[in-house]
């Protein structure tokens, strides 16, 4: 073992992904399961029929208090915070001075506090910049004690149901503080599959009873990062360091839907010019979904050129799309070439591939809308 | 019919100067589940050690490398239309390509399935 693989983190579910069987790999500092024995196609498929348990525990929770917290935040990012009504949710994203994006985060009104996921690689950084930009305005804590998995899938709701009854009438985008089997848990009716499905937050100690038993129902199989992975790129979903960095604005990620009216008329969040500037005069570029021809899929950092040859971009997210049946990829093209529809040219393997501007997302989102 | 192994994890077995080429069940399984092969054509001179085909799993796209130089003389159309079948029987029906020898000393330098067992679990 080398000296990279020892220092590997653990979730609080590690030794029951090797019970089960996974395939561990490092991923963000983490030693990570990428896939079960049942393997990624049929974790894919299971999970977009039936439901699938997935370790995001890796995943930052922070907890942001203070006089006005929402206030502070809308600092840092140019999402509607103050607006979010208790026990509701949304997506957002952090922001450099230039509108490039320094993570996605999900930010939660709890009531007395906000809550926040981040990204696993990114959280050390999430929470310096934090505490740095908010300082004497909010407090930020990182929650190290607390474990993190989500359900996802058709059969999600009901199955959460027979442990949390009120899950089943949760809202899309909704936080509910309950009870499952007695230990204290906040659920999210959130998700990163495109399907219907909950984020668990619970103490590190209950993590693993929590898995064993939503295991335990037939309907459950445990997923790895692989299908995770082909799931949300399917649903036409960011993955922060590839889809989206701090080179892209939110006007480039194609992410407008993330700038409510009142933020795009007032401003007040890092890099409001540039971004003000793109929605008015539009962007150079755009990220598209991206359908190639044919059976062969094309991956991240795969050319993108015109119909005459000339290199207008790169892929970002690509490979198989088990539910779709078919490569899906997406990635950043000039914005005279990001038309649904228009053709494209990928050079993969020196080879050029035929494949088109495709709307995302390439399998029907299936949130619960109540 | 002798059957041979590359440190690439191809195997080939021959059939007088005619070599059945694919990747070992070990190879499948380390690749996960297999979405697309890309065979080369009949009549494509191959060179031992050379890129002769791409395998993309969910995950990843990997080469294949000739076992041994050659002509093509098929490839497995079968295998075009399902790649599933490099994980249901790699060393079997799934099968990637056919190759008239060139030069069968080349065969001396691979592994036999012992050897290539003891290689495997050696280094993984």
């Amino acid at each position: 073992m080398t000296e990279a693989a020892t220092a590997l983190k653990t979730t609080p579910l590690h030794a029951l992904h090797v019970e089960l069987g996974a395939r561990m790999v490092p991923f963000a500092g983490y030693d990570m399961p990428v896939q079960y024995p049942l393997g990624i196609l049929k974790e894919h498929q299971h999970t977009r029929e039936k439901a699938g348990l997935f370790d995001v525990s890796h995943m930052g929770q922070v907890r942001l208090t203070g006089a006005d917290p929402a206030a502070a935040l809308e600092t840092l990012v140019p999402g509607d915070i103050k607006g979010l009504a208790q026990g509701r949710m949304r997506y957002t994203l952090f922001l450099n001075e230039q509108g490039g994006i320094l993570d996605d985060l999900m930010v939660t009104n709890a009531g007395d506090h906000l809550f926040l996921v981040v990204n696993a690689a990114c959280k050390e950084q999430d929470v310096a910049h934090l505490r740095e930009k908010l300082a004497g305005k909010a407090e930020v804590e990182l929650l190290d004690d607390l474990a993190l998995m989500a359900l996802q899938g058709p059969m999600a709701a009901e199955v959460m149901a027979r442990f949390v009854p009120e899950a089943a009438t949760m809202k899309f985008m909704s936080y509910l503080s309950a009870t499952f089997k007695g230990v204290p848990v906040i659920l999210t009716r959130s998700g990163y599959t495109g399907e219907d499905g909950y984020e668990i937050s619970c103490d590190k100690a209950d993590a693993e009873m929590i898995a064993r038993a939503l295991l335990a129902e037939s309907e459950v199989e445990a997923i790895g990062l692989g299908a995770r992975d082909s799931l949300r790129l399917e649903a036409g979903l960011c993955l922060y360091g590839h889809d989206i960095d701090t080179t892209t604005t939110p006007v480039d990620g194609a992410l407008e839907w993330t700038l409510p009216k009142r933020r795009r008329a007032e401003g007040g969040f890092p890099g409001y010019d540039i971004i003000h500037r793109q929605l008015t005069e539009g962007a150079a570029r755009r990220r598209v979904g991206i359908q190639p021809e044919g059976r062969q899929p094309a991956r991240e950092h795969t050319e993108i050129q015109d119909a005459n040859g000339n290199r207008i971009g790169e892929i970002t997210s690509g490979g198989f799309g088990p539910t779709a049946g078919a490569p899906v990829a997406m990635g950043y093209v000039d914005i005279a070439n990001s038309a649904v529809g228009t053709p494209l040219t990928l050079v993969v393997r020196g080879k050029p591939l035929p494949a088109r501007v495709a709307a995302t997302p390439f399998v029907p989102q299936r949130y619960y809308r109540g | 019919m002798t059957k041979k192994f590359t440190k690439d994890h191809e195997w080939v077995q021959v059939d007088g100067d005619v070599a059945t080429v694919g990747v070992t069940d070990f190879a499948q399984s380390q690749l996960g589940d297999v979405v697309f092969v890309e065979l080369p054509e009949a009549g494509r001179v191959l060179e031992q050690g050379k890129e002769a085909a791409v395998v993309e799993s969910v995950k990843a796209a990997s080469d294949v490398y000739a076992p041994v130089s050659g002509t093509v003389v098929e490839a497995n159309q079968a295998l075009v239309d399902d790649p599933s079948m490099v994980n249901s029987a790699a060393e079997g029906e799934g099968w990637f390509f056919k190759i008239q020898l060139k030069d069968a000393a080349e065969l001396d330098g691979l592994m036999d399935e012992s050897a290539y067992k003891a290689f495997v679990e050696e280094s993984h």
